[in-house]
């Protein structure tokens, strides 16, 4: 039966989640903001400690879609509800909470479950950690499958040797802390995306180095590395997976899978940037009594009531999008098409919120004293990270078009 | 606990509706605009499906079905995807039918609901647009007054489906002008009744096969007992709610049958040498409207299952409402873009479905659910 009706046991979950933001974001979003590549050491380690107080399901967080045990039912749409919460909070502080993070996902996704043990247990034990994924280089993004950081076997070896740039949490997963990093290397280049592996390379691993630590528009709480691999050499079985490029398992079939659980989140980091802007924007409205007339004619309305109700109600449609794409996974439905629709839309939409926000009011909207100005400094990049708007247009379109990507790219 | 899956019943029913929707209303569609007319046999097996006769109770001769606004709104996309003109009319008799099943006296169930209850079809009909540009349903021009034991109503209505062939027409008007929503009312009225003039029938842009008319109201006189729910009155905030939902539906249906009829065209035409849809800048089109599409049927569902539950959706009908009137407007103005000057051709649909997509800037209280 449809039904959005969210039970009071996660409607607490999710006040939970909303003092964190309220509590501990905010009072220093905008010191992290300002003082890009600083260590916000002190909410670090309270949100770690936070994570280890949590059960196992909570804790690994890993979105892959896969049951490992966890107790929700829709775990999958709750992290989005907690998402969307702690964005609303701070994006910049939530990227750089110590986690699993996207290297975690893809260890839970293309890992054995010796593996899943062997690189995930330490989220659940000592000093705050970071997990990151190395994808995206200066030659590749979006098209992710012209890697060409390599990986040769030798012995009981891989030799990684490569550039890596936008990696997300890759200062404090590969330097700052006993984390890892995922790097995806193709160890044929002949046999194309097939040939693309992942591959853990442990922090502190001679070869790899952090060389840049990225100045960026917005969420700039949240480091974004440029990693080089010299030489880096890993033990033979940090390959997750099989080496096997006849055989997709493990390969870059499983970046496409992480990328259908991780969207709707990103969709909800973005519903919860947005969300922030629109709050102020009412509360705003409020205080200069400027009454919203739901029910009445378009016709009538001011353009300051039909921007808010635009904004609003852009705001609930990509949240309905992202929820169904989540509910989906939740549900062991193949959600490629939904969680594209969601990114998409909450990417856009988002943006489009908060710059309308900006505008609505004016010099508060731009100055820093308040934080609107930094919410749409930060939405912008859920426009473009872990697929930009138009990548997510070529998914959805390949999908109602039933066309392949050669077909259509 | 949050889904997005129908129930099984629901999935019948959808699925009854489509295939009725593809196989008889789709047929008829075109001929339907050019002529203005209908065919009998399309109404009468449409009437057959139970949609008005389904939630008169038993005791009228209907089949007591439990009302949903969920499994209305699904209904509703489905019969708009055949034809918009087409399922606004199937539907009309529910515009007098369901405002009195629901908010009317014993007696006026007893007078109005039996003639729903029978084999044939029999048109009803409700009087709420206003021809004026500023028509605001919370502000209606329609006055009744009270005179001793009689209403006294004065106005004037336009887009009234059917008006020239129902035996009653339910026309709302407000009890004091300036009480907005709560003081809406509505007032069942024969349409030979005195004061009441019914033009003749109206020339619109789109849904041309649907007949409209405009009434003209002059000291119409009717009695005490025609106001809907007596000294009660009605809930009018619930039935505007329950007619945006619908007319939120049948938005998405119309929106969705522009954007498969593109979606196949674009793979079938070809330009350079290869289908236009293999080009990002038709492809980006045809995913846009894709993600419009669902947005819009998500929020016509959340809004649906809130006056499911009893609870106010005046809001949420409301953002669904106008989302979707915006939103189909861009589905069905890229499908006549994705055919080009084919699209401006009648002998494809698509222009209709842009003629047809527009009617939601205008209608209002025209379908419920």
């Amino acid at each position: 039966m449809i039904d959005f009706e969210l039970e009071p046991q996660v409607l607490k979950q999710v006040e939970m989640y909303h003092m964190v933001a309220a509590q501990m974001m905010r009072p220093i979003s905008r010191e992290y903001d300002e003082k890009e590549h600083e260590h916000p050491r002190q909410f670090w380690d309270a949100m770690w400690a936070a994570s280890q107080s949590l059960g196992p399901a909570a804790r690994e967080a890993a979105p892959s879609g896969k049951d490992d045990g966890g107790t929700a039912k829709l775990r999958n749409l709750y992290t989005c509800l907690s998402t969307e919460e702690l964005c609303w909070g701070d994006a910049g502080l939530f990227l750089s909470i110590p986690n699993p993070g996207l290297g975690g996902a893809a260890v839970a996704a293309a890992g054995t479950p010796e593996q899943r043990e062997r690189f995930l247990r330490r989220f659940r034990e000592g000093q705050p950690k970071w997990g990151a994924m190395a994808i995206t280089e200066p030659g590749c993004g979006s098209d992710s499958a012209a890697v060409t950081t390599t990986a040769v076997r030798e012995g009981d070896s891989w030799v990684l040797n490569g550039t890596k740039i936008f990696c997300t949490a890759g200062q404090m997963a590969a330097e700052g802390s006993e984390g890892f990093v995922v790097v995806w290397a193709t160890v044929d280049r002949k046999a194309g995306r097939a040939g693309i592996k992942p591959f853990v390379v442990e922090h502190n691993t001679s070869g790899m180095t952090v060389v840049r630590v990225e100045n960026k528009l917005g969420i700039r709480a949240s480091d974004t590395a440029m990693i080089v691999l010299e030489n880096c050499r890993i033990p033979a079985d940090h390959l997750l997976g099989k080496a096997d490029v006849k055989q997709e398992a493990g390969g870059f079939k499983d970046v496409m899978a992480t990328f259908d659980a991780t969207r709707p989140i990103v969709a909800a980091m973005a519903i919860g940037v947005g969300r922030a802007a629109l709050d102020f924007v009412r509360d705003f409205l409020e205080q200069n009594r400027i009454p919203m007339r739901y029910g009445l004619s378009p016709r009538r309305l001011t353009t300051i009531e039909r921007d808010f109700m635009e904004m609003e109600v852009q705001l609930k449609a990509a949240r309905l999008l992202t929820w169904r794409a989540a509910w989906m996974l939740d549900k062991g439905m193949r959600n490629n098409l939904e969680a594209s629709m969601a990114k998409a839309k909450a990417g856009k939409a988002v943006t489009l919120i908060t710059q309308k926000a900006v505008e609505l009011l004016g010099p508060v909207g731009y100055s820093r004293k308040q934080l609107v100005e930094k919410w749409m400094r930060d939405a912008k990049i859920n426009d473009i990270f872990e697929g930009t708007q138009q990548i997510n247009l070529l998914i959805i379109a390949r999908r109602i078009l039933d066309y392949s990507s050669k077909e259509l790219n | 606990m949050v889904s997005f899956e129908l129930s099984d019943e629901q999935k019948m029913i959808r699925d009854t509706a489509a295939a009725f929707a593809i196989e008889q209303i789709r047929p008829a569609a075109r001929a339907a605009d050019e002529s203005g007319e209908i065919p009998a046999d399309v109404i009468a097996k449409a009437w057959e499906l139970g949609l008005v006769r389904g939630a008169i109770p038993e005791s009228y001769g209907g089949y007591g079905d439990i009302r949903s606004a969920v499994t209305g709104a699904i209904v509703a996309e489905e019969l708009a995807f055949g034809d918009l003109a087409i399922a606004l009319h199937t539907m009309a008799p529910r515009l007098l039918a369901y405002p009195v099943l629901e908010m009317g006296t014993s007696d006026q169930r007893e007078s109005i609901l039996p003639r729903f209850g029978t084999d044939n079809f029999v048109a009803g009909a409700a009087a709420l647009v206003e021809p004026r540009f500023d028509f605001d349903p919370s502000a209606l021009a329609t006055i009744a007054r009270r005179d001793g034991a009689s209403y006294v109503i004065d106005g004037a209505k336009c887009v009234v489906p059917l008006a020239a062939k129902a035996e009653t027409i339910l026309v709302y008007a407000a009890a004091n002008s300036d009480a907005g929503q709560a003081g809406v009312d509505g007032f069942i009225v024969a349409r030979e009744a005195p004061g009441l003039t019914i033009s003749e029938r109206e020339k619109n842009m789109g849904i041309k096969a649907l007949e409209t008319y405009e009434l003209m109201l002059k000291d119409c006189r009717v009695g005490a007992e025609a106001r809907l729910g007596a000294g009660k009155g009605i809930n009018f905030t619930r039935l505007m709610s329950e007619s945006r939902v619908a007319m939120a539906a049948m938005a998405t249906g119309v929106a969705r049958a522009a954007f498969e009829y593109a979606r196949t065209y674009a793979k079938e035409r070809k330009a350079f040498g290869v289908p236009i849809a293999t080009k990002q800048a038709v492809a980006f089109m045809l995913a846009e409207m894709a993600i419009e599409i669902d947005a819009t049927r998500l929020l016509v569902w959340e809004a649906a299952s809130r006056l499911d539950k009893g609870e106010d959706a005046l809001k949420e009908s409301y953002q669904a409402r106008n989302y979707a009137a915006q939103s189909s407007l861009m589905v069905a103005d890229n499908a006549v873009q994705v055919l080009g000057g084919h699209g401006y051709i009648r002998e494809h649909p698509v222009e209709m479905w842009l003629r047809n997509a527009r009617a939601f800037a205008v209608l209002d209280g025209i379908a419920t659910v």
